[in-house]
C-alpha cells in the first residue's frame, strides 16, 4: 500500500490545521509482530488508522493443500505461535468431522487438558508483553517464569516445547508419559498463588488503571456487527464461548464459568482474560480426575489412524495400513466441514473441503486475531496516539495467524 | 443433540422458502452442517433476511472463505459461516460463481465485519465484490500479478530463479 502523502485539514480549538501521517510498524516493539499501521494524526490524535499486514504471510493454506491431512497439521501449529495445540485441536476436528469418526474419551480430556494448559501460557504471554508495552516491566518476567513451566510440561509430555504437532487426527501422537499428571499437578498447585501476584501488581496500580481503564471502548452491538470474538467480546458483555455455546471434545462434560465484563475497555479485557485464566486452571483440575489411567488414546479406524507400533511391527494388516497411511494418506468422502474452537484469542474455526482425494482442496483458517484487528480503528480513532499501544495490546494479536 | 439442530436449521430453510420460494436452490446436509445454497442475485436479500428475520437472528458473521474447484464449472463458492448467538446456531450460505463472471454482491452492509474477509478472498481467488467499500488486496503486496490461492497458480510460485535442483545438476554436468 503506498502512504497518502497529501494530508487533509481538520477543525482545531485554534482553528484549521494539518494532519500529518505517520507510519507505526512494521518493526515497533509493541505491535507485536510486523504490523504496520498508518496513522493520520492532528497532534495527538488519531483521526485515522489504516492497519496494514501481509509482512508474514507465508501461504499456509495454500501449502496445506499440496500435503495430505496428516501431513498438515504440522503446519498449523506455526500459525498462531502461542496456540499450537489449539490450531492442531481445531484442525483435526474438522478433518475428523470430515471422516466421521469418534475420539475415545481418554484421548478427548487429555486434549482438554493440553489445550487449557495452552491458553494459560497464551494468556500469561499476552499478559507479559501487554503489561511491558504500558511500562510494567516486572510483570513480564514474573509471566515468562510460569510460561516456561508450562513449557516444561509440554517438553515432557510432547517433546516439544511450542510446535507441538500433538493433537493427531483420530487423537494422540503418543500416551503421555508416567509422571505427567503429577507435573501438572504441581503447576496447578503453584498457579493460583501466582496470579494473585500479577494482579496485585496490576489491578489497583493507578498507573494501569490510567492507561487502561475507559481506553478502547466498543459497543457490544459494534464487536459483534464487526465479527469480534473471544475476551475482546465478552469485555462487551456478550458471553459467546465456543466451550460453552459449541461444546466440542467433551467440554460439556467440564464445569466452568464464562467470565464477562460490560465496560468494554482496555481495563474490562484484562480482567475476563485473567479471570479466563482461573477457570481454565478448573477445567484442568476436573480434567485430571477425569482422565482414565488406562485406556486407547487413538481411535480405531483402520487405514485413517496409524496403527500401534507393536501391531505394526506384528501384523501383515497394520503394516500394509502403516504404509499407505505415509506414503499415500487417506481419502475423506467429498463434502465440506466446518469446526470451531474457542482459541485464547476468540473463535479459531477450520474449514476443510475434500474432493475425495488424498489431499485437501482447500484448508481455511478463520483466524481470530485477523477478524478481531479489524476493529481497531474503531478502537483508535479520535483517541490518543499512546492508546493505540495500550489497544493493539488488548485485542491480542499474532501477527503468524494475522497474515498465516 | 445432532437431531435438535437439524429441526431448527429446517426452521430456516422454511422460513426463507416461506419468504421466496426463489431463495433457495439447494440444501446440503453433511455431517450435521447446513449449507444453503443461494443464487447469485438473492445472497444479500437472503443475507439480510437471515440476519434480521426475529426467528432466525444469525447476528454474527463468524467467517468468509472460498473454493476452487478448478476446472469444473460454476469454478468458485463462496461459503459464509453465519452464527446466531442468541439461538446458539450455526449456518452456512454458500453462492457458486462462474469463472467467466466471478462477481457477487458484497454482504459488507449487513455485516461490516465481512469488509477484510471479503479483501482476502478478492486477494487470493479474484473474485469481485459488487458495493465493496474498499476492495483492496490485504495479504498480498499491492504489485502481485494473479491471485494465489487459485488451482491453477503453481504452489511454488512462479520464479525468475533456477531451482536449487536445477542448479545443481548444472554444476555436476
Amino acid at each position: 500500500m503506498t502512504i497518502q502523502s497529501e494530508t487533509s485539514t481538520v477543525e482545531t480549538a485554534t482553528g484549521k490545521a494539518k494532519t500529518m501521517v505517520l507510519n507505526m510498524g512494521p518493526q515497533h516493539p509493541s505491535t507485536h509482530g510486523v504490523l504496520r499501521i498508518l496513522l493520520e494524526l492532528d497532534g495527538e490524535n488519531v483521526v485515522k488508522a489504516i492497519p496494514d499486514m501481509g509482512y508474514l504471510h507465508t501461504g499456509i493454506e495454500k501449502s496445506c493443500e499440496d500435503k495430505t491431512y496428516s501431513q498438515a497439521i504440522t503446519l498449523t501449529d506455526r500459525i498462531d505461535y502461542l496456540n499450537p495445540l489449539g490450531n492442531n485441536l481445531a484442525y483435526c476436528l474438522a478433518v475428523e468431522k470430515l471422516l466421521g469418526i469418534e475420539v475415545p474419551k481418554r484421548a478427548q480430556y487429555i486434549r482438554v487438558l493440553m489445550v487449557e494448559l495452552q491458553r494459560i501460557s497464551s494468556h500469561l504471554v499476552w499478559l507479559g508483553t501487554h503489561a511491558i508495552d504500558l511500562g510494567a516491566m516486572s510483570v513480564f518476567l514474573y509471566c515468562f517464569r510460569e510460561r516456561e513451566e508450562i513449557l516444561k510440561i509440554f517438553e515432557f509430555v510432547t517433546g516439544q516445547r511450542m510446535m507441538t504437532s500433538y493433537i493427531r487426527i483420530g487423537g494422540l501422537a503418543l500416551e503421555p508419559p508416567t509422571g505427567y499428571l503429577q507435573r501438572v499437578e504441581k503447576f496447578v498447585k503453584m498457579m493460583p498463588g501466582r496470579i494473585d501476584e500479577y494482579e496485585e501488581l496490576l489491578t489497583g496500580n493507578r498507573i494501569w488503571i490510567g492507561r487502561t481503564k475507559g481506553v478502547g471502548y466498543i459497543s457490544a452491538t459494534d464487536a459483534i456487527a464487526l465479527s469480534m470474538t473471544g475476551p475482546t467480546l465478552r469485555a462487551a458483555g456478550v458471553a459467546y464461548d465456543n466451550r460453552k455455546v459449541f461444546p466440542y471434545s467433551s467440554y460439556e462434560e467440564f464445569d466452568f464459568d464464562v467470565p464477562t465484563r460490560t465496560d468494554s475497555d482496555c481495563f474490562a479485557r484484562y480482567m475476563v482474560r485473567v479471570a479466563e485464566m482461573r477457570e481454565s486452571l478448573k477445567i484442568i483440575r476436573q480434567a485430571m480426575k477425569k482422565i482414565p489411567p488406562q485406556g486407547p488414546v487413538r481411535t480405531e479406524a483402520p487405514g485413517i489412524v496409524p496403527p500401534e507400533r507393536e501391531k505394526m511391527k506384528t501384523e501383515m494388516e497394520a503394516l500394509i495400513y502403516h504404509f499407505k497411511i505415509f506414503t499415500e494418506g487417506f481419502s475423506p468422502p467429498p463434502g465440506e466441514a466446518f469446526a470451531a474452537v474457542e482459541s485464547p484469542r476468540g473463535e479459531l474455526g477450520v474449514f476443510v473441503a475434500s474432493d475425495g482425494s488424498p489431499k485437501p482442496l482447500r484448508v481455511h483458517f478463520r483466524a481470530p486475531s485477523f477478524i478481531n484487528l479489524q476493529a481497531l480503528p474503531t478502537l483508535i480513532e479520535g483517541k490518543l496516539i499512546a492508546d493505540v499501544i495500550a489497544c493493539i495490546g488488548t485485542i491480542d494479536i499474532v501477527l503468524g495467524e494475522v497474515d498465516r | 443433540m445432532a437431531e435438535n439442530s437439524n429441526q431448527d436449521t429446517n426452521v430456516v430453510v422454511e422460513r426463507l422458502r416461506a419468504w421466496s420460494p426463489n431463495a433457495i436452490s439447494e440444501v446440503i446436509e453433511f455431517r450435521g452442517e447446513t449449507t444453503i445454497v443461494v443464487p447469485r442475485n438473492m445472497l444479500r436479500e437472503v443475507a439480510e433476511r437471515c440476519r434480521g428475520d426475529k426467528d432466525l437472528r444469525f447476528n454474527l458473521l463468524s467467517d468468509a472463505t472460498c473454493v476452487d474447484r478448478y476446472p469444473l464449472e460454476p469454478r468458485f463458492e463462496v461459503d459464509y459461516q453465519l452464527v446466531s448467538i442468541p439461538r446458539r446456531e450455526r449456518l452456512c450460505l454458500q453462492v457458486r460463481l462462474s469463472s467467466s463472471d466471478p462477481v457477487v454482491d458484497s454482504l459488507v452492509p449487513v455485516w461490516p465485519g465481512a469488509n477484510w474477509l471479503e479483501r482476502e478472498i478478492f486477494d487470493l481467488f479474484g473474485i469481485r465484490f459488487n458495493g465493496h467499500p474498499d476492495l483492496r488486496r490485504i495479504l498480498m503486496p499491492d504489485d502481485w500479478e494473479g491471485h494465489p490461492l487459485r488451482k491453477d497458480f503453481p504452489v511454488e510460485g512462479y520464479r525468475d530463479i533456477p531451482s536449487i535442483a536445477t542448479r545443481y545438476t548444472r554444476n555436476r554436468t
